[in-house]
């Protein structure tokens, strides 16, 4: 049986054939999409621990288990510090080598050997200097740029899981529970949200799935408005009657005929909701109510530059990530919107 | 007759789309209307008719459209030449339209006087009490009742026939030499249809204007026209008296057009051998009605009996017809019996009493009563493939076939409707409504129903479309032995497929009977009026 394929195009692959014709979006996705591919190896590029250690003809590999200093002719059965000059001689002497990583730090590794005081200046020994407590800003960047993706695609996903959910069963069933839900959700929304986190930062121990649960209790409103309003409108059609006529069941209709087609809003958000999630997480660690204190962040590395002033490579460095995180996923989300627009041929 | 003509068109092309990238929609037309001439612009959807009438008027987005060729001259002068400035002295004073749609061509938030005066006191620099008494004769003229109180009211207040009313007064009100009339029946009831023809007709007369009238229905131009243009994609196949072009059509696109009226399909005989069978759906006393809730508390202060005590059979095998204006009930009936409504009454489907069972104890009866929608363009959700839309009901229906089996029987639904594998990963908006149709039809057949709900299948098709899919229902109905029920404000298209029929008029049962007997013989006064009004059996 042949199958032609022919030169039909589904829905979704039109739309992202729009999406590719606007340059700049999907220049910015692959930027973006590179960067945190790198990102997500950190542990490889910025570490304070060598990738490979030859030492005395044999094979160490620091980064997977802990040796004590006394294999590299150390004194103490600590753990061994690679960035100690006496360790590092003892590595590089002889037959012996190690592979650092590209910037040998990690985003804890204090840098005791610093040449200047705390906050440092950039310099060889630390790119982009260091902050007030000799840590290595660029490590730092690198791990907090990781954090902040990561904590804003698990904050959308669950806004969109929940806020498509509420807004799927208000819009599809309407009457009473729209009626209700809709009321629920203007009360909750109009809860300061920002008092509430303080609080219930002060309440639990902050941690990073907490502060992702609480962004997401307050932040599906929304979307869950957008959704109802396409339930709404997609409950009427008639295809959705003849769904009805042909026996499914209420959940398969709303999943497979109404969902489909009250996505776009959604997917037209979610470059927003991403930036919306970063932005709040950074303006919590801002203010210390966001990530434990030891967590590399983006909002900590900015008030630490606020803190000091005069470390202009603090609050520059920070802000320059900052902005070009946002910036990528702006053009992205450009381009998304301009992709669901069905006008567009 | 040798008068210069009112309108002269000469070889006018028009293309739409942007600069550089533009598809031609009208070419070549050429036609002369005389001083109170009616001619009719008969084609089907996309034959360029509306475009060639709006060209006229230049009432395109200029940005988008271009004339390439040709000329268009109203008493002389050279229309595609004036200015946007020069244009607006002539719409309504010289050459006015009526729209299609009247819900939608009146503004709803001005009182229908206001409306009225306006032309008036823009292109006779009318006072405004004289302009007010213009008005109401107007009215008066154009049939609407007691226009002194009518002028004040708001286009809501009016019902479908008053608003068309309203927009021929509206046409009329500065005497124009020319009136356009883009299918201006067409959103009407057919009992309206008639009246507003009627109407037109008699103006026509009265102030001696010319008339372009646009339609698809070639009975309305048998009783209304005087010469007749027929289009056929952009270009003008034939023209001519309306007598002898439709006696002896030359073209043949004309004579398909002149053959696509339904014929019978069905015959009387058959209705002997369907009384012997047990019924297959029975509704007794079937009722649907809406409550209107007002106030704070949304108490109930009246109600809407939508269908009020309807009883209904349908036997195996039939096709049983429910007709009826806007409004009459019979959707909601079709709906209230296959439960996708709710409502009172009894109802058995296959010795099953359904009205009171739950909707997931209905599930599975669902297989054996389905619906085809009247637009073929929402029913299809747009991102499914058409082997997704067909398939869905097998796969909740027929869970033990596999993937093949599957695939096997959509093909041979797909087969069955006229259709070829090629389509399986097409999306809908690729097809044409009578392709779209045709899924939705096979998206039926694939589950081997008894019984069909054909809610106005054919209505938003053209007519040559209509008629084939009509045979297709009819074919389908005899291979597989499936009742249906047929909703149709269309006679002509009940006469061709159902055994029986049954007339509704505001929620009841006014006539049913053998399809034969009640198109010849009709019982009731409103089925006789019905038939009139669409057969055009009295006028002219």
């Amino acid at each position: 049986m042949s199958r032609h394929k022919s030169t039909s195009m589904g829905a979704a692959a039109r739309a992202w054939h729009r999406f590719k014709s606007n340059r700049r979006g999907y220049i910015s996705l692959w930027i973006l999409a590179i960067l945190f591919g790198i990102s997500l190896f950190a542990e490889v590029i910025s570490n304070d621990k060598p990738l490979i250690v030859s030492y005395q003809g044999e094979l160490y590999f620091p980064l997977l288990k802990n040796y004590p200093e006394t294999h590299f002719g150390g004194d103490f059965v600590t753990e061994t510090d690679y960035l100690d000059p006496f360790i590092r001689e003892q590595l590089m002497t002889g037959e012996n080598w190690a592979l650092y990583p590209l910037n040998p730090y990690n985003f804890n590794t204090i840098n005791y050997f610093a040449r200047s005081p705390n906050p440092a200046a950039p310099s060889d020994q630390n790119f982009f200097g260091t902050d007030d407590r000799g840590r290595d800003v660029l490590a730092r960047l690198i791990y907090g740029f990781r954090i902040s993706v990561i904590f804003a695609f698990a904050v959308t996903a669950m806004i969109v899981v929940l806020g498509m959910m509420i807004g799927a069963i208000q819009g599809y069933f309407g009457g009473r529970i729209d009626l209700v839900g809709q009321r629920i959700s203007e009360i909750w929304s109009s809860m300061p949200k920002l008092y509430l986190l303080i609080i219930l930062a002060s309440i639990f121990h902050p941690s990073l799935g907490l502060l992702i649960l609480l962004l997401t209790v307050f932040g599906w409103m929304g979307m869950a408005d957008y959704v109802r309003a396409e339930f709404l409108k997609g409950r009427n059609m008639d295809y959705v009657l003849s769904a009805r006529a042909l026996g499914l069941s209420n959940g398969a209709i709303m999943r497979r005929h109404i969902m489909p087609n009250a996505m776009t809003p959604v997917i037209t958000f979610l470059p927003f909701e991403l930036s919306g999630a970063i932005l709040a997480l950074t303006s919590l660690d801002f203010l210390g109510l966001g990530v434990p204190p030891s967590t590399p962040s983006i909002g900590e590395l900015l008030a630490q530059g606020k803190e000091n002033l005069d470390a202009w490579w603090l609050s520059l460095s920070a802000f320059l990530v900052l902005v070009g995180l946002l910036m990528l996923l702006s053009f992205i989300g450009e381009a998304l919107r301009e992709a669901m627009d069905t006008r567009k041929g | 007759m040798e008068e210069p003509p009112l309108l002269e068109i000469q070889n006018l092309s028009v293309a739409f789309g942007r600069s550089g990238d533009r598809t031609s929609v009208v070419e070549g037309v050429s036609f002369t209307i005389q001083p109170g001439e009616k001619l009719a612009l008969v084609g089907e959807s996309g034959s360029g008719k509306s475009v060639t009438a709006l060209s006229i008027l230049k009432l395109h987005d200029t940005t988008q459209t271009e004339y390439a060729s040709g000329a268009i001259r109203f008493n002389g002068e050279e229309l595609l030449q004036k200015s946007e400035r020069e244009m607006r002295g002539i719409r309504g004073r010289e050459i006015a339209m009526i729209f299609q749609e009247p819900m939608t061509a009146l503004n709803p938030v001005y009182p229908i006087g206001k409306q009225l005066m306006e032309p008036l006191l823009l292109h006779e620099a009318l006072d405004p009490r004289t302009a007010r008494e213009r008005v109401i004769g107007l009215l008066h003229k154009v049939g609407i009742q007691e226009p002194e109180k009518r002028i004040d009211a708001f286009p809501h207040m009016l019902s479908g026939g008053q608003r068309q009313r309203v927009m021929i007064a509206m046409a009329l009100a500065c005497r124009p030499k020319l009136l356009i009339a883009d299918e201006p029946t067409t959103a009407l009831d057919v009992t309206i249809q008639k009246q507003i023809l009627e109407l037109l007709d008699e103006l026509q007369r009265e102030f001696g204007m010319a008339v372009l009238m646009i339609t698809h229905d070639l009975n309305m131009v048998r009783h209304f026209a005087d010469s007749i243009c027929v289009m056929e994609r952009g270009k003008l196949v034939e023209q001519g008296r309306v007598s002898a072009v439709l006696e002896s059509p030359q073209h043949p696109y004309t004579r398909k057009l002149l053959a696509s009226e339904p014929e019978p399909l069905v015959s009387n005989e058959e209705l002997a051998a369907f009384e012997q069978q047990a019924p297959l759906l029975v509704g007794n006393n079937v009722q649907c009605i809406f409550p209107i809730k007002s106030g704070f508390f949304r108490r109930t202060v009246g109600e809407v009996r939508a269908v009020d005590g309807v009883d209904i059979q349908l036997r195996p095998g039939e096709t049983l017809g429910i007709v009826g204006e806007s409004g009459s009930g019979k959707t909601t009936l079709g709906m209230t019996l296959l439960q996708l409504q709710n409502g009172d009454g009894a109802i058995n489907f296959n010795g099953e009493r359904i009205d009171a069972m739950s909707e997931r104890d209905l599930r599975p009866l669902r297989k054996d009563m389905q619906v085809v929608f009247q637009d073929p363009f929402s029913s299809l959700s747009p991102r499914m493939t058409v082997e997704q839309i067909v398939g869905e009901g097998l796969a909740l229906h027929f869970p033990y076939l596999g993937a093949g089996q599957r695939r096997e029987r959509i093909l041979h639904g797909l087969e069955e409707v006229g259709l070829d594998e090629n389509m399986l990963h097409r999306y809908p908006h690729e097809f044409s409504g009578g392709q779209r149709q045709r899924i939705a039809i096979a998206r039926v057949v694939v589950l081997e129903p008894k019984l069909v709900l054909l809610d106005e299948p054919t209505s938003a098709l053209d007519i040559s479309v209509q008629k084939q899919v009509l045979a297709l229902l009819r074919d389908l109905q005899k291979r597989h032995g499936m009742s249906y029920l047929f909703i149709t404000h269309d006679l002509k298209v009940i006469r061709s497929v159902a055994h029986r029929v049954l007339v509704m008029k505001q929620g009841r049962v006014v006539e049913q009977g053998a399809t034969d007997k009640l198109f010849t013989n009709p019982e009731h006064p409103y089925t006789e009026t019905l038939l009139q009004a669409s057969l055009f059996r009295e006028i002219s």
